[in-house]
């Protein structure tokens, strides 16, 4: 059966309890992810970009449950996996996985890379453990490694071709959804280019479906679809490739893009330059999260919430001013 | 009318000895440094940039590095003949660095104020309280708000932006001639990496600073530097100034790291279109053969290039590379 969606987030929160300052305080909360909605059609690819502490990563980790949301809904393929039990959740995960930032950091360093490959076909009772070790061997060629290299520890390989590893380890129990948080920032800009085409040769290969996460305005332009960027847990902008960058509303946005360096001195942006750091989510401002930093801002800014709202077909942005 | 060189590196080698026999991450190196230039370092990681910068500091870790030959001259003077009390007087004084990770450079457990004002204590004759004035000018000059309050806090109690500014208000506090920024941005988000940027570029203005920028980023280089040094395998492949590396870039080592970044555009069109890559990766430093060390990895590879390191060319005005194929048809 054929769905619209392959996945649609609705009203996402994920909040945190931190440790209270002192014993009569109030206990504060963290919102990490405030009310984030999306949807991302299947075979395509959904971009969530912001800077650090945006609440990108507690987004991607939410929406598999491995942190687990305070409210709202992550349906995949028409089942709502929020009101999985813990049972039926594991099983479901052979249709989504992930692929972290730092390859050598998430695999352990004292299993092969075919065991590494072959634990999710384990965990989920995949095929006989002769069809597994078919299947690694075939998923290493896939990536671009030889199946000889199963023998061999994280250790021996280099960074880019440790995060093939964990590509062939994300792709093995065959799923439609996977979620790449910041697959290519700790790599070399040479390797980067070979990850990135691996992503989208695959992509067309299985009709994957991607959330990919970076800060990264250059790499999130070239490998999406759809871009969402987020500002302090909440989605500032959003729309489809060609119109967030053709028609940028958002004055966050516009900021992101000016400070993107660039070897091109023709698409260079003239926008002003950000000032200051990224304020607390235990305590951000209130009204639009931006204003503080805002060099358009009014006093209505630092009032209202504003609404993400749909401003040009297939574009749509939170803020007062646009 | 040619302009002396602040800073000569005449020759360098580095060699690390291993357990497998030594290997030479550092070969012949190189390179020069006119006064209030921005020299840009680039290559991807094992390409000797980091090392480029220790040997200029001489914080190579020796052993099991040895500089086994070459000469560095600041203003002249070989400061690989200098005694290590000599060195101490002239790091953090003529020449500094900032380093990537400015967390693990700062000491967790002393205040902003009294790492910053160390340097000026060692350098300058200066007494307490004038030190802690100049350290507070100096954490203003870098747009640290509230200085004064700063001063007295700890690294964790600053963004990693912030931070930055504080490794950058250390290095510059004794008005050095020569700046080597280690990939200063590489842990940052692109909106502070910009405010960083321009800052550098305010303080290389105002103070007259050469810097040399060390990354693995072509674009940061574009936007930054004057002139660039391209790295492979411990040799300089091409050097050239930024426009005219960008634009008529000769070595194919060079032409692949600037076409297989993705590059921001205005209009990015409908269709996902296929980045150019490198193929393969970076060698071991200890199985080079007598040849082209990029050669394995070259698209554009002939024959000669396995037999014979192929010499440096000069292809234009201030432009060098080292290619068999330079001048051939692409």
């Amino acid at each position: 059966m054929k769905y619209e969606y392959s996945v649609k987030v609705d009203d996402l929160r994920t909040h945190f309890k931190v440790h209270r300052p002192h014993l009569f305080a109030e206990q504060p909360t963290v919102y990490a992810v405030d009310g984030v909605s999306f949807e991302i059609e299947p075979g395509k690819t959904f971009g969530l970009v912001g800077e650090s502490g945006c609440g990108k990563s507690t987004t991607a980790l939410s929406v598999l449950r491995l942190v687990e949301p305070t409210s709202g809904s992550v349906e995949l393929n028409g089942v709502d996996i929020c009101q999985l039990s813990e049972n039926d959740l594991r099983n479901y995960r052979r249709h989504m996985q992930i692929i972290f930032q730092d390859p050598y950091s998430s695999m352990n360093p004292r299993t092969t890379a075919g065991e590494i490959i072959r634990t999710p076909l384990r965990i989920l009772k995949i095929g006989t453990p002769k069809e597994q070790h078919e299947r690694v061997e075939e998923l290493l060629g896939l990536v671009g490694l030889r199946p000889e290299q199963k023998n061999l520890y994280p250790h021996q390989f280099s960074g880019g071709q440790r995060q093939r590893i964990c590509v062939a380890r994300a792709l093995a129990p065959n799923p439609d959804f996977i979620v790449c948080d910041e697959p290519v920032s700790a790599l070399d800009v040479a390797i980067q280019s070979q990850i990135l085409n691996l992503l989208a040769r695959l992509q067309q290969e299985f009709g994957l479906t991607y959330l990919f996460i970076s800060h990264d305005m250059a790499v999130v332009q070239h490998i999406c679809d759809e871009i969402a960027v987020m500002y302090l847990g909440r989605i500032v902008e959003k729309a489809d490739r060609r119109s967030l960058f053709l028609d940028v509303q958002h004055p966050y946005t516009k900021a992101l893009l000016a400070a993107v360096p660039t070897t091109d001195n023709n698409s260079k942006l003239s926008f002003v330059s950000l000032k200051g750091d990224v304020p607390s989510p235990m305590d951000p401002p209130s009204g639009c999260h931006f204003h503080t930093r805002c060099p358009m801002a009014e006093t209505r800014c630092s009032k209202e919430i504003p609404k993400l709202r749909q401003v040009l077909p297939n574009h749509w942005v939170a803020c007062h001013l646009v | 009318m040619k302009q002396e060189p602040l800073l000569q590196v005449n020759g360098l080698c580095v060699e690390f000895s291993t357990k497998n026999g030594s290997v030479r991450v550092l070969n012949q190196l190189d390179l020069h440094l006119l006064p209030g230039e921005a020299l840009g370092i680039v290559g991807e990681s094992g390409c000797g940039k980091s090392m480029t910068a220790l040997s200029i500091m001489r914080l190579v870790p020796t052993p099991p590095g040895e500089i086994s030959n070459g000469q560095i001259l600041l203003n002249g003077d070989d400061v690989l003949q200098l005694t290590e009390s000599q060195m101490e007087d002239i790091r953090g004084n003529e020449i500094s660095m900032i380093f990537q990770e400015p967390m693990t450079s700062l000491n967790p457990v002393f205040t902003i104020g009294s790492q910053v004002s160390e340097n000026i204590r060692r350098h300058q004759s200066a007494n307490t309280s004038q030190a802690k004035e100049k350290t507070i000018q100096m954490l203003e000059a870098v747009g640290i708000p509230a200085p004064e309050l700063r001063i007295d806090q700890y690294p964790h109690e600053l963004s990693g932006g912030m931070r930055q500014r504080v490794m950058i208000a250390m290095a510059l506090s004794c008005q050095p001639s020569v700046l080597i920024a280690d990939e200063p941005t590489t842990a940052l988000d692109v909106t502070i990496q910009a405010q960083i940027f321009e800052l550098l570029r305010k303080i290389q203005e105002e103070m007259a600073t050469s810097v040399i920028l060390i990354t693995h980023d072509m674009s940061v280089i574009a936007e930054f530097a004057d002139r660039v040094i391209v790295m492979y395998a411990g040799r300089k492949v091409e050097e050239g100034l930024v426009r005219d590396i960008i634009d008529n870039s000769c070595h194919p080592y060079t032409q692949g790291l600037i076409n297989c970044v993705p590059v921001l555009k205005r209009d990015p069109g409908l269709k996902r279109v296929e980045l150019n890559e490198i193929p393969g990766v970076v060698p071991n430093l200890a199985q080079l053969g007598p040849g082209c060390s990029f050669a394995p990895r070259c698209h554009k590879v002939v024959d000669r290039c396995y037999q014979e390191m192929p010499p440096e060319q000069q292809v234009g005005e201030n432009h060098y590379a080292s290619c068999w194929r330079v001048g051939d048809a692409a």
